[in-house]
């Protein structure tokens, strides 16, 4: 069979600069430059071959633009490589490396040409792709190989060669039926165990115990499939067992006093839904029940939300981790019949200018872990058409093995149109995506710690995203829904159709024949077909009349749709291949078998050690606030994300009314996003999405960090326009191995801070996911939390943003400061590890509802909250934001005596913002603050310089250009 | 009036529009000829500018012979294209943009003042197969739209006022009947004062819409 490779070449070269640059950062200066080039190569299928006039037509139509690039088209008799080798040296370049996938994982690129030139008549062609990198210099084979393994290929999913790359077609391997029997009987509890850990369950003795005896009951083995399927169910992934495990609680305070011992009967219902049942608000139509939480947003539609993490993929492969992170959140919405409307992305990375040399083995460089990651979440929500609006980028040592990854999406549907119960004779359809060996063990691998030898070991767990399915999905899902034509549906995510039909099928049973289940190539196994996690897939309980019509949408929108089975109603799982069982469990034992685990945790309070304070005295010598303030806006957590979040379509669907950016120059932070769906323009409502995460505070104290979360999500929603008695909050909390009674007994102190705030705020959580284990080699990523909140806009005419509007308007504090430096940004600058956390405000709601108030009455010009490096870098970034200058004087900020300036100034106690008001509005605006903390600090000026005095006396001054350069930083290249 | 709309038609998996520009030509390519033939507008925005130029619709071609849908060599002679950004990463920022003063798109000639809108793409970079491609594009008034500065005055290329490296700060072009008309840009993200970053009633991308419609009820 003949194959023809053809090298599609940019004219102008498609240099490659970063890859230069960040291979001189790996030491290789020899490197002088780099260009690349598309690979093709096409097959046939069929006995016959394509033909070079076939090849000539699908390059002018589909692979060459005649304006930018020409192409070179080589006949290969065989694949021999040394012949390509030869041929290649005629090139310009001293060396080639060439980059192609590996066998299995989705090559899009192809797809799509094999569909396009079918459409032209070209019909059993077979393609595949791969990348060119011509290098000049003179660098040596192992510096070649170090340039494609550390910049050019991941070896998760991707394999190069120097020289030219052999293409590999499909995937083809002989049809597997084969299904295992694994001996449990009698097995001791270290062959238990051992059998867990290579078949990568996750599970610990007690479950596999659990699993032996009751399959000595029934008198025979497990099945693999079985077993694996108990894995998947049972896994921290899907049931979140640590949150519902029974905790025996020791907590020392500060002053080494060991408290009384607690037991928790789960964390998740002792804290987080009891603060939902105790807030009970009537808006809420959905919390912890669905896929994504469900709020209702006017007459006519509800709002869902859900934030998900991809924590070990985005670790493994950053692009297809983080991309699938987006894919998959998304799919919790259209599994709750909502139109997705919006994304948002949180992201925690190790320090961006760590040497190579100082990088533990095993893991990526965190520059090439964020260049990843944010191209995999723009790449996927820019293709669904989705607007990304919201979220943070914080830089910490502690994700150096271990990156965060946070993704969000928001949705809209119609009241009362999400059908949730399945009924008995429901077909069981699966639609979209073909199920391959992607992704296999994702759960139960999320499930474990990372260590060096993850990256070889998981590269299945790995999955690469295809947006425009995902699109076909959205818009099949939402006709069918209108059209009623389903009872029930969920996404295939974490442990594939095994999860996906044992959740949908607990209380009535499910008969499936996985033979029926389309795939991308032959050869998968039973349990990996049942297991896989290849993305884009939905399953839906749909009555056998309705078969016809959805099938004629599935058609329309282009999905693939396959019935597999029914909703039995016996309450069995039977899982056939070929017709054979391969699976029976009662979904009683599947969903009720699993032994509520025991666990210790374990706190003991840091104490406050003032004495350690890096300031003394009374004195702050102008040079050194400056200093200070400068180094805290160009730290890389605070300083401008602009080269980050422009690459994402913050825009698609036209709802965006407060964007990323703010001000005359569009390029002042916002403290969160406002959205109008599209559909709802009859009216003013509007919601906002905002974010409080703090992982610094959390090193000091968890119970503070949540608290902190909480009053930063609610006052960036606050400060936008949303009525603080419409907000509601999603938790993420990301941790080291709960097991361990430390690490667990910080997760508790978090909870337990969750359940404070969220009362005193009165805001119910409504969705929430834990993702644990997050170690590598041993080491946790500083105990994480994410708060999003979601509020209403009663009227969006009265949005505000943070940019400073006019010179003349007076600028007021609201709220108390205290001399809270705990886990502070001043504290980590200084190396300080002491200091009181922030503390909960007193009465926070009655300042948020007046703010709010005299939001909507027109008072409030600007508004910013104060996190992150306290009171000085709020108001540089309102100045930043306005292009104009402010003069205020610390002495006016009230919260008591301070003991140095750098109190007032650096500061982060929760509850505070910066308020910009109109000289006219200054008596109404001070009469509606009556009983409230609100402190006149001083003006907006004209001057374009920042002015800081204290008692009248000058402690320093900043132009706006030194604010700005500092805060926006080096272009993010 | 026929509007092609943005997003990434198959991904943009060969190249921006590459593949959906084989669907209109292969399923509607004679339709389309007979709505464009018959003066009805066309308005290509983002995906939709670059599917009907990698079609070949836009500028379209200079004779009015006959050609079969699929014919490689209609193809091998487009002289414009869109291209990989000049930064060479996808970008979504407000811009301004001005109506080309001659343009065969006369529709446009009465839009009052720059009009305001996003971009969001990675392939936007307007570029041609030679100088005198271009000059022909200027000369028979086939630009239709330039990046602008906040006051009107030429981008003259510098980012992020021109926000991908297009030569001569081309945003969109026209046909020669001027009722085919693509840009890069999304009019239709500024269709109510309250969408604008800025404020002020200034710049709606309503506007474009609205003059295209006068052609379809012209």
């Amino acid at each position: 069979m003949n194959i023809f490779r053809i090298e599609v070449t940019n004219h102008s070269g498609e240099d490659e600069p970063r890859i230069t640059a960040a291979a001189h950062r790996l030491g290789i200066d020899s490197l002088q430059s780099c260009n690349k080039t598309q690979l093709y190569f096409l097959t046939s299928n069929s006995s016959e071959s394509p033909s070079s006039d076939q090849v000539e037509r699908l390059c002018a139509l589909l692979l060459v633009d005649p304006v930018t690039e020409s192409a070179r088209v080589t006949p290969l008799p065989h694949t021999r490589s040394d012949d390509i080798s030869s041929q290649i040296a005629s090139t310009s370049a001293d060396h080639i490396i060439e980059v192609a996938l590996r066998p299995g994982v989705t090559d899009v690129a192809a797809r799509v040409l094999e569909r396009g030139a079918a459409e032209l008549g070209i019909l059993s062609l077979e393609a595949a792709t791969a990348t060119q990198y011509r290098l000049t210099g003179d660098l040596s084979e192992e510096e070649l190989h170090r340039v494609a393994r550390g910049l050019l290929c991941n070896d998760t999913i991707e394999r190069y060669s120097l020289g030219a790359v052999e293409p590999v077609f499909g995937h083809s391997s002989d049809a597997l039926n084969i299904v295992d029997r694994v001996p449990l009987a009698s097995l001791s509890e270290e062959a238990l165990l051992e059998c867990s850990r290579k078949r990568m369950l996750s599970l610990d003795a007690e479950e596999m115990r659990e699993i032996q005896s009751f399959y000595d009951e029934l008198g025979r083995d497990p099945t693999d499939v079985e077993l694996e399927t108990l894995a998947q169910t049972w896994s921290e992934h899907c049931v979140h067992k640590t949150f519902k495990s029974i905790i025996a609680f020791t907590r020392q305070d500060s002053r080494n006093q060991a408290l009384p011992v607690e037991e928790i009967t789960g964390l998740l219902q002792t804290y987080i839904q009891a603060a939902t049942e105790k807030v009970n608000r009537p808006w809420v139509r959905s919390a912890f029940v669905d896929d994504a939480g469900i709020i209702e947003f006017d007459d006519n539609f509800d709002l869902a939300f859900k934030v998900e993490t991809h924590n070990h993929p985005s670790a493994l492969e950053p692009f297809g981790g983080a991309n699938t992170g987006i894919g998959g959140v998304v799919r919790d919405i259209i599994a709750v019949s909502a139109r997705p409307i919006a994304c948002t992305d949180v992201l925690c990375f190790g320090p961006q200018d760590i040497s190579p040399d100082e990088l533990p083995a095993g893991i990526l460089h965190p520059a090439r872990v964020r260049e990843g990651v944010v191209a995999g979440i723009g790449d996927y929500g820019n293709k669904l058409g989705l607007p990304t609006v919201n979220g943070a980028v914080i830089y910490d040592e502690g994700y150096l093995g271990n990156p965060l990854v946070f993704c969000g999406a928001v949705g809209l549907l119609p009241k009362g149109s999400h059908p949730t119960k399945p009924k008995q004779g429901d077909r069981i359809v699966v639609l979209g995506g073909r199920t391959g060996r992607d992704g296999i063990h994702g759960a139960t691998f999320s499930s474990a710690e990372l260590t060096q030898a993850t990256h070889t070991e998981s590269g299945s767990a790995v999955q690469i995203g295809d947006p425009i399915t995902e699109k076909g999905l959205i818009e099949l899902v939402e006709a069918a829904r209108d059209k009623r034509l389903y009872n029930a549906i969920t996404d295939c995510g974490a442990g594939g159709l095994s999860s996906a039909v044992g959740e949908m099928g607990e209380e009535l049973g499910a008969e499936i024949e996985l033979q029926d289940v389309p795939l991308k190539y032959p050869g998968l196994t039973p349990w990996e077909i049942w297991l896989s996690e290849a993305q884009e897939r939905m399953v839906l309980a749909v009555p056998p009349s309705n078969l016809p019509l959805l099938q004629e949408l599935a058609d329309l929108w282009d999905v693939e749709m396959r019935d597999l089975g029914q909703f039995s109603g016996d309450g069995w799982l039977r899982v056939r291949y070929g017709g054979l069982a391969v699976a029976e469990l009662p979904m009683s034992f599947l969903h009720g078998g699993l032994p509520i685990p025991r666990r210790t945790a374990q706190y003991s309070e840091q104490t406050v050690d003032w004495s350690t304070a890096p300031f003394t005295g009374r004195d702050l010598p102008s040079r050194k606030a400056k200093e200070i303030l400068l180094r805290m806006l160009s730290h890389p957590s605070v300083a401008s994300k602009e080269g980050i979040v422009r690459t994402y379509d913050h825009e698609v669907r036209g709802g965006t009314l407060v964007r990323p950016f703010v001000g005359p120059h569009m390029n002042g932070p916002a403290d969160a996003a406002v959205l109008k769906p599209l559909g709802t323009w009859g009216h003013q409502r509007a919601f906002t999405l905002s974010a409080g995460i703090n992982p610094l505070l959390g090193k000091r104290d968890c119970y503070a960090m949540a608290v902190s979360a909480v009053d930063e999500a609610f006052r960036n929603a606050v400060s936008v326009g949303a009525d603080p008695d419409t907000v509601a909050l999603l938790d993420n909390f990301c941790w080291g191995n709960p097991t361990i009674p430390d690490r667990l007994g910080a997760l508790v102190r978090a909870c337990q801070g969750c359940y404070d705030a969220a009362v005193s705020y009165n805001a119910p959580f409504i969705s929430g996911k834990d993702s644990l284990y997050n170690e590598f080699e041993g080491q946790p990523i500083p105990g994480t939390l994410l708060i999003s909140a979601v509020g209403i806009v009663p009227d969006m005419r009265r949005i505000c943003t943070s940019d400073l509007k006019q010179s003349g308007n007076l600028i007021y504090l609201l709220g108390e400061t205290r001399e809270e430096f705990g886990g502070s940004l001043l504290s980590h600058l200084f190396e300080w590890e002491g200091g009181e956390p922030p503390a909960m405000p007193n009465e926070p709601l009655d300042r948020y509802r007046a703010l709010h108030a005299a939001m909507r009455s027109g008072l409030i010009q600007s508004c910013h909250d104060l996190s992150e490096g306290g009171l000085a870098v709020a108001l540089a970034e309102m100045c930043i934001g306005g292009r104009l200058g402010a003069a205020v004087d610390i002495s006016a900020v009230s919260g008591g005596d301070f003991t140095h300036p750098v109190v007032p100034l650096f500061a982060e106690s929760n509850g505070r913002l910066l308020m910009e008001v109109a000289r006219r509005d200054v008596k109404v605006f001070e009469e509606s603050f009556t009983d409230l903390p609100i402190a006149p600090l001083g003006t907006v000026t004209q001057t374009g310089n920042l002015e800081v005095m204290e008692n009248g006396q000058r402690l320093f001054a900043l132009s706006l250009e030194e604010i700005a350069t500092s805060w926006q930083g080096a272009e993010f290249e | 009036m026929l509007v092609l709309p943005g997003g990434f038609s198959y991904g943009d998996a060969l190249g921006a529009g590459v593949r959906q520009a084989l669907d209109l030509r292969v399923f509607f390519h004679d339709e389309l000829r007979e709505f464009i033939e018959a003066g009805k507008p066309v308005l290509g925005i983002c995906n939709g500018f670059q599917t009907l130029v990698k079609a070949g619709f836009l500028p379209g071609s200079t004779d009015n012979g006959a050609r079969h849908n699929d014919e490689p060599q209609s193809m091998e002679q487009r002289q414009v294209t869109l291209t990989q950004n000049s930064r060479g990463r996808f970008e979504c920022r407000w811009i301004h943009l001005a109506v080309e003063h001659g343009a065969k798109a006369s529709c446009l000639a009465h839009l009052e003042g720059p009009v305001f809108c996003p971009v969001a793409h990675g392939e936007g970079n307007f570029q041609v197969s030679s100088d005198e491609a271009l000059k022909r594009l200027e000369k028979e008034g086939l630009v239709a739209f330039r990046y602008v500065d906040e006051h009107g005055l030429p981008a003259r290329g510098r980012y992020p006022i021109n926000p991908n490296g297009s030569v001569a700060d081309i945003a969109g072009i026209c046909n020669r009947a001027g009722n085919v008309i693509g840009l890069m840009p999304h009019p239709e993200d500024h269709i109510d004062p309250i969408q604008s970053p800025l404020g002020g009633r200034k710049g709606l991308g309503l506007s474009v819409f609205q003059a295209m419609m006068g052609l379809a009820f012209a």
